[in-house]
């Protein structure tokens, strides 16, 4: 609470024009939420300022050097081995989040506009195997795809293959197959959220005004819904981006990303100020990403309409 | 065009239910591959046991990885969702400059990549002189947790009536009082889902712990040591069934109790919003 009585005196030099009451609204209410907002602070703001300042020094053996360098930045931007990665993990996170929003959206236009009394069943099956173990989803395309896998024997069992093909796991594909898997529910439930808040009328108005279907969905309901389609593409774009669980188990000498390059400077390697110059970098190129993503999405939105 | 409005659906329903199997298919291989006799996971099965299973009780590692698992989870379900339950009273009942930013910044855990927040924290705690334990892996499951519980109790308390509080505090109830004998019963069953939804994520969470455990193992770093043995499998499998199992419960208890408070509270969305 000492913590809130020091955020507090701002908060009433701010409020004092307003009434009393007021007044004391904004500070009850920064009160109860600051040891929330000071556990995110400690843990998560503070904790990307360390790495941020990471970054920036480099690593002698053991003990860390202050000086200021960008020593790790050019390392990360331009030693082959780091740009490949990155350029990989924006790739497949690119492929996935297009693949999941693309496969997501009809099911979130079905159930919202189809779904009739059992739209809440069908999103209580779609959000069920959200909350099983990510790893143990991953671990089953595994067994999927794996050389004495279920597809390998399924396949050669219907006289399909021969015999197995080492073609399935270990490579980009089986990254891209098992995230787009794995994420697929997180892309449905945005779209849907924005395609209930999609006003029917609107859609009957331009039914009635002679537009068919497809071109009453094209002019109304799919621009309308591209708040949805926005948020559905960054939950699943960023933290693909630095996913490391999916390429370490089904990716392969081929589907390494960067997450897996982080990790080993922050193990094997031990080279903190790299791996926190790596952190940052695909921090910063995601968003960039990220927001590249978003304007395509609002121009298109525009062309829509 | 009736006719396409008459197809469309049909044609829709069944990409639906082909979504639903693409979904649950991959998931549905660990059970049915864990009670087959052979240890690579081909068809067609070899014959059926429940060998596997049986064999998990009589492995230490396994049983202290469930005990550290189920610390772990109660202990971080409980902080996340007290934290959780300050945060989501605060942005729901009050209006206050810079609500939305902080708002956000909590919730922004979700959307980050885990290996980055995993790694930013164990810098820091390595940096105060922390050493890695199971309350290394409680602090950062906490941080992730809450934007989940903050989820489930805003739409717990949104909507909700706030004359009531009003009437409690007129006829003579203290503060305190009247969120113990009038908010409170009225957000449980929202609570009890936060706890349950918190506690899910916790069980399940394995690159936070990964980074953040000492000598420690919970479940899914467990599971993840046993990955490199083919042999390991079978057994990897049965535990992951188990597993699958429990998020299953929990979830399917937690979304009946988050629907019923957001019906005490009248109010719509929840979990999907």
């Amino acid at each position: 609470m000492t913590v809130a009585a020091e955020g507090s005196p701002p908060l009433r030099m701010a409020g004092a024009r307003r009434n009393p009451l007021l007044q004391s609204e904004a500070v009850q209410g920064f009160a109860l939420i600051s040891p929330t907002f000071v556990y995110a602070l400690i843990l998560l703001v503070l904790p990307i300022l360390v790495v941020i300042a990471h970054s920036f020094w480099t690593q002698n053996y053991l003990t860390i050097d202050h000086t200021f360098t960008l020593e790790n930045y050019r390392i990360a931007l331009t030693e082959p081995i780091y740009r490949d990665l990155l350029w990989r993990s924006l790739y497949i996170s690119l492929t996935v989040s297009l693949l999941t929003v693309a496969l997501a959206y009809p099911i979130a236009y079905f159930i919202s506009f189809h779904g009739g009394r059992h739209k809440s069943l069908w999103l209580f099956l779609i959000t069920i195997p959200f909350w099983t173990s990510y790893l143990l989803r991953v671990m089953s395309w595994k067994v999927i795809l794996g050389y004495n896998g279920v597809l390998n024997s399924g396949l050669m069992g219907l006289g399909i293959i021969s015999e197995p093909s080492d073609a399935l796991l270990y490579n980009s594909s089986a990254v891209i197959i098992t995230l787009t898997h794995a994420w697929a529910t997180f892309a449905i439930l945005p779209i849907f959220v924005s395609l209930e808040k999609v006003d029917r009328t609107l859609v009957e108005a331009a039914t009635d005004l002679g537009d068919g279907p497809l071109r009453s969905f094209l002019r109304v309901t799919l621009p309308l819904s591209a708040p949805g389609v926005i948020s559905a593409a960054l939950i699943v774009m960023i933290p693909t981006v630095g996913d490391y669980v999916t390429p370490k188990l089904v990716g392969g000498k081929d589907g390494v990303m960067i997450a897996n390059a982080i990790q080993a400077q922050f193990g094997k390697a031990s080279n903190w100020p790299l791996g926190a110059a790596l952190s940052v970098t695909t921090m910063i190129i995601a968003s960039l990403m990220a927001g590249a993503t978003v304007l395509v999405i609002r121009a298109l939105q525009r062309l829509a309409r | 065009m009736t006719a396409t409005r008459r197809f469309l659906p049909g044609w829709l329903s069944s990409y639906a239910t082909l979504y639903i199997l693409f979904l649950y298919l991959p998931v549905i291989f660990l059970p049915i591959f864990s009670v087959n006799t052979a240890a690579t996971p081909k068809f067609p099965l070899s014959g059926v046991t429940l060998h596997w299973y049986e064999d998990l009780p009589k492995t230490p590692a396994l049983i202290d990885a469930t005990w550290n698992s189920l610390i772990v989870g109660v202990s971080a379900s409980i902080l996340s969702t007290v934290l959780g339950i300050l945060a989501a009273r605060s942005i729901t009942r009050y209006r206050y400059p810079g609500r939305r930013a902080i708002n956000g910044l909590i919730m922004a855990p979700l959307v980050l990549p885990e290996v980055i927040v995993a790694i930013s924290m164990l810098l820091v705690m390595l940096q105060l002189g922390l050493s890695l334990s199971l309350f290394t892996v409680v602090l950062g499951h906490v941080l992730v947790c809450i934007p989940y519980s903050m989820t489930v109790l805003t739409s717990g308390f949104e909507g909700f009536d706030r004359s009531l509080e009003e009437a409690s505090a007129d006829l003579g109830e203290s503060a305190f009082g009247t969120f113990r004998r009038v908010t409170l019963p009225m957000v449980a069953p929202a609570i009890i889902s936060s706890l349950l939804v918190c506690f899910t994520i916790s069980l399940d969470e394995f690159i936070i712990a990964f980074f953040l455990t000492g000598t420690e193992a919970t479940l899914p770093i467990y599971i993840w040591g046993q990955l490199r043995f083919a042999a390991k499998l079978p057994g990897v499998l049965a535990l992951g069934t188990l597993l699958l199992l429990a998020s299953f419960v929990l979830m399917t208890i937690a979304e009946i109790l988050r629907r019923r408070a957001a019906r005490r509270t009248q109010n719509e969305g929840g979990l999907y919003a």
